[in-house]
């Protein structure tokens, strides 16, 4: 579960080398990918734990948060998935329909992954691009920066926030986001120089536009494919680290869930012979993350084709 | 027997876009001490027909064919026929001596082991005959810089540390793959000039790799011209400058700029080399060559010896080319 | 080579300086006292601990004690929980622990992953390099927190072989799960980014020449393809050793063993922030130590990189 950075790397240089044909690179990489089973497949998966997560709550039977008595105390002999009694996944411990619990578990680990790599990508693109367009004592400072934060121990630091600031969700955006800009900084950051030179660059400088509309007008879009790569594949690693966060039992707090927390309970309850509770979660955990990187790797391949 | 004789060899390459034909059908022959040109654009296959003659071809690359080396058939052969022939009888100077050199290894350990590899020398003999080789291609303070790593080197010296190295054991055969491409034009004749009185001293049969024929006509006494992977034609030098017999040769001899061609443009060919992953039947220089008829489109003529030592493949007479 | 290191030493030492800073004010960004959690103490008694622990001193006091602390005797001060014991005292109960089945992990995973990639790469398209990548692609979404349930499930509930964790001095039966768990997902990275960066390599023109030399595979493999290809690993262990000791928290909760990683859980759950912060700090620590280690052995096998 890491970045390859030299396939990055590939990859930057190759688009900054690139830009100018722009169009056609974009409709041969989508023809590639379309070509690439295990990124189509990747993609179908993620369309599906997509509508698991948006549909789910509509076609469970329970509300996450309902505790079905009939079933209580008695889990591993009736808590098992059924279709007769509408626990299509089984109960948790307490009695709690899995399914529903499952399907918002979904949604918030998506959420988290989601907007955690957002945040991720637009601080780095910024800051990489600003460092590396305005360049000199400025990009030395501003990198030097990021290679001190790079030797912090994050998951120590972001637990200590989530601690003082409190357990919320927002703060669990946040923390996660703020922590994961850094290698984007660098790749973006390496990228904007080589584009820094390149003709329509000086020309608009030329010009007189400024330097920032000049990151946001021409460094940025040209940053593209990077980006969406690297974007890509920084969401499976953020639902990693939240689900990291949440086993511990450090991350979301009940009554909400999230992929770490469910399989961190069925891990917990798994020798009472309710091997549902891990099963259902990992399930989705692992098939999710493995779309990811396939759908993150195929798009990579797709615009940096190289014989590999 | 010819030092190196090679039959009818064909390279061809397996990528996402098809298979791409470099070479096709090349037959050549090396007797001891003599020197070979070999003329072509990039894309001619000019490098890649060394390579399979050496077992270099990249993975997805195949050879067919035939090489023999002093008899021995050497194409597509076992590591243990091909090793103890590297270096030892057939070395090779690649063009980019910074990638070519190993960036991590002392210039000193890389010489040192040839010797230490083929002729047995323990390690101080190895370095010793290391260094005299440094001295033979005049590097200046060899001895403060054998140990050295390639890149404390500038680009010149460092193809001379790739020409000391191919010639630490002596070897029969020297391959030279375009040795001055990649340096500044100030050097490359210095490179050149050092390779002719190599060749002098050392008495190595020398094919000499280029897209130049400025550099074949001082340093080659048979050229093999190529174009698409195909000998277009094979001649003594002097006769192929002074009365070049195919379209092809004529328009590589126009492209070169001469001092002595007052004002005017300089002559180039028209159009773009050939796309090789199309199977091709008939002449591959036809769609760029004035000459061109339709049997030409149709089929390539075979290359055919029209005076002693002198081949041409082309459909016209030369009465049609004159 | 010295100016190098003290170079990097220039950089690690200000790193260290920010992250005990930043501890520091965040502990005291917390909202009320480490002491307001706890029901029903009188004002008076409040201040008197407050005066115990030195919170009644201003905040740069407080800041310069703290720092003076850690680097005049690596002392963290005492546990705002357990009233009897210091930060010094918890980490050294559970630091040995972490450390050893840590380095035994961290060992497995390079030597595992560089002997799997390099193997990969030799026999580039064979059932070996598919069988690589299908670990090393399987791997990524086995994260340690997966990994150890389902070891326990196999080998302790399933098979019975291996007990489902405890310590016991560190024996081997005790140290088999939390060593797989934890290496198995570095394993498989370093063994990707070793069989990309080898076979990259070994399409370099200098491997050609190499060949070219008549040097059987097996030295050119070992004299000139090895080197080069280690310097994405390399520079690789750096993250893996972060990752891998906020992994050995994963194991300390899962498998009891109890290393500091417990201790840290713990005293999140219990807001004791000198501990959290001890930790913190301690973890900052060695990791600044280990990337300028990294840094040294890439300098030292990267001839172009002059210190």
């Amino acid at each position: 579960m890491v970045i390859d950075s030299t396939k990055m790397k590939s990859l930057a240089d190759r688009l900054a080398g690139d830009e100018v044909k722009g169009r056609s690179l974009w409709a041969d990489a989508r023809k590639r990918f379309f070509k690439n089973k295990a990124a189509v497949g990747g993609l179908l998966v993620l369309l599906l734990v997509l509508a698991f997560a948006v549909f789910g709550t509509s076609i469970a039977r329970y509300s996450n948060e309902t505790l079905d008595f009939s079933v209580m105390g008695q889990i591993a002999e009736k808590g098992g998935p059924s279709l007769a009694n509408g626990h299509y996944f089984g109960t948790d411990d307490l009695g709690r329909d899995l399914f529903a619990r499952t399907v918002q578990g979904t949604q918030i680990s998506l959420a988290v992954g989601i907007v955690g790599s957002a945040i991720a990508v637009l601080v780095g693109t910024f800051y990489g691009a600003f460092a590396g367009y305005v360049g000199g004592r400025t990009d030395n400072v501003m990198m030097r920066l990021v290679d001190i934060l790079m030797s912090i121990p994050y998951m120590f630091v972001l637990i200590l926030l989530l601690v003082v600031f409190g357990r919320s969700i927002i703060m669990l955006f946040m923390g996660i986001g703020l922590i994961s800009w850094l290698d984007m900084s660098r790749i973006v950051r390496g990228q904007t120089l080589s584009l820094k030179h390149k003709e329509f660059i000086e020309a608009a400088e030329a010009t007189g536009v400024s330097r920032l509309t000049i990151i946001r007008r021409h460094i940025v879009p040209n940053l593209l494919g990077v980006v969406a790569v690297y974007a890509t594949l920084l969401v499976p690693l953020m639902i990693l680290t939240e689900s990291f966060i949440s086993f511990l039992g450090l991350g979301v707090q009940e009554p909400l869930t999230s992929w770490g927390a469910l399989i961190s309970e069925g891990a917990g309850t798994m020798n009472y012979g309710t091997l549902w509770q891990l099963a259902f979660p990992l399930f989705f955990f692992v098939i999710t993350l493995f779309a990811f990187f396939f759908v993150g790797d195929g798009l990579r391949d797709a615009l940096d084709p190289k014989d590999r | 027997m010819a030092l190196l004789d090679v039959k009818d060899l064909g390279v061809s390459f397996t990528t996402n876009d098809g298979t791409v034909n470099a070479v096709n059908g090349v037959n050549l022959t090396l007797d001891r001490g003599e020197t070979l040109g070999i003329v072509g654009e990039s894309g001619s296959g000019k490098s890649q027909l060394a390579f399979a003659i050496m077992g270099l071809l990249a993975q997805n690359g195949t050879a067919r064919g035939s090489v023999k080396f002093d008899g021995r058939e050497i194409l597509n052969a076992p590591a243990a026929v091909l090793n103890p022939i590297r270096a030892n009888h057939i070395a090779m100077v690649f063009q980019d001596p910074m990638t070519s050199l190993n960036p991590y290894m002392r210039v000193s350990e890389q010489m040192a082991e040839v010797l230490v590899h083929h002729k047995g020398m323990s390690k101080s003999d190895a370095l010793a005959e290391s260094l005299r080789m440094l001295d033979a291609v005049k590097i200046p303070d060899a001895k403060g810089r054998i140990r050295l790593y390639p890149h404390e080197f500038s680009g010149g010296m460092r193809q001379r540390v790739m020409i000391a190295m191919s010639l630490l054991c002596r070897p029969d055969i020297l391959i030279a793959d375009e040795p001055t491409t990649a340096l500044d034009v100030t050097v490359q004749a210095q490179i050149m000039q050092l390779l002719v009185e190599l060749q002098r001293e050392f008495g190595m049969a020398t094919i000499l790799i280029t897209h130049d024929l400025g550099v074949i006509a001082g340093f080659c006494e048979r050229v093999m011209v190529l174009y698409g992977g195909r000998v277009m034609e094979a001649a003594p030098v002097h006769p192929l400058f002074a009365d070049p017999t195919h379209p092809y040769t004529r328009g590589l001899l126009r492209a070169i700029p001469r001092v002595d061609h007052e004002g005017g443009e300089l002559d180039s060919i028209p159009g773009s080399p050939p796309n090789m992953t199309r199977a091709q039947q008939g002449c591959p220089f036809a769609p760029r060559c004035d000459y061109a008829g339709d049997d030409c489109v149709q089929a390539l003529a075979p290359l055919t010896e029209f005076a002693p030592g002198r081949w041409r493949a082309c459909n016209r007479s030369l009465e049609e080319l004159a | 080579m010295f100016a190098f290191i003290v170079r990097r030493l220039a950089i690690a030492v200000p790193t260290l300086l920010l992250l005990i800073v930043f501890s520091f004010l965040l502990m005291h960004a917390a909202p009320g006292g480490p002491f307001v959690s706890e029901r029903g103490l009188p004002p008076a008694v409040l201040a008197n601990l407050n005066a115990k622990y030195g919170l009644d001193q201003p905040m740069w006091r407080q800041m310069l004690t703290y720092v003076w602390g850690i680097v005049s005797d690596f002392d963290f001060g005492p546990s705002f929980i357990y009233k009897d014991r210091t930060v010094n005292a918890i980490i050294a109960q559970g630091f040995p622990v972490t450390l050893t089945y840590g380095a035994i992990s961290f060992v497995v995973a390079v030597v595992a992953g560089v002997s799997l990639g390099v193997a990969a790469a030799i026999w580039h398209n064979s059932w070996l390099d598919y069988l690589a990548v299908g670990i090393s692609i399987g791997a990524q979404v086995l994260p340690n927190f997966v990994m150890a349930p389902i070891l326990v499930l196999v080998f302790t509930l399933w098979l019975g072989w291996l007990p489902g964790g405890g310590w016991e001095g560190g024996q081997w039966q005790y140290l088999i799960m939390p060593v797989v768990a934890l290496s198995t997902s570095f394993m498989a990275s370093i063994a990707r980014i070793t069989r990309s960066s080898m076979l990259e390599v070994m399409n370099s023109n200098h491997i050609r020449t190499a060949k070219a030399k008549g040097l059987p595979m097996r030295k050119v493999i070992i004299r000139h393809a090895l080197k080069p290809a280690m310097l994405p690993v390399v520079s690789y262990l750096g993250p893996a050793f972060v990752t891998m000791i906020t992994g050995s928290v994963v194991v300390d909760m899962y498998f009891s063993t109890g290393g500091i990683g417990k201790a840290f859980v713990d005293s999140a759950l219990n807001r004791d922030y000198a501990v959290m912060m001890g930790v913190t700090i301690l973890v900052g620590t060695l990791t600044v130590l280990f990337n300028l280690l990294v840094d040294i052995l890439y300098a030292w096998i990267d001839p172009k990189i002059r210190y």
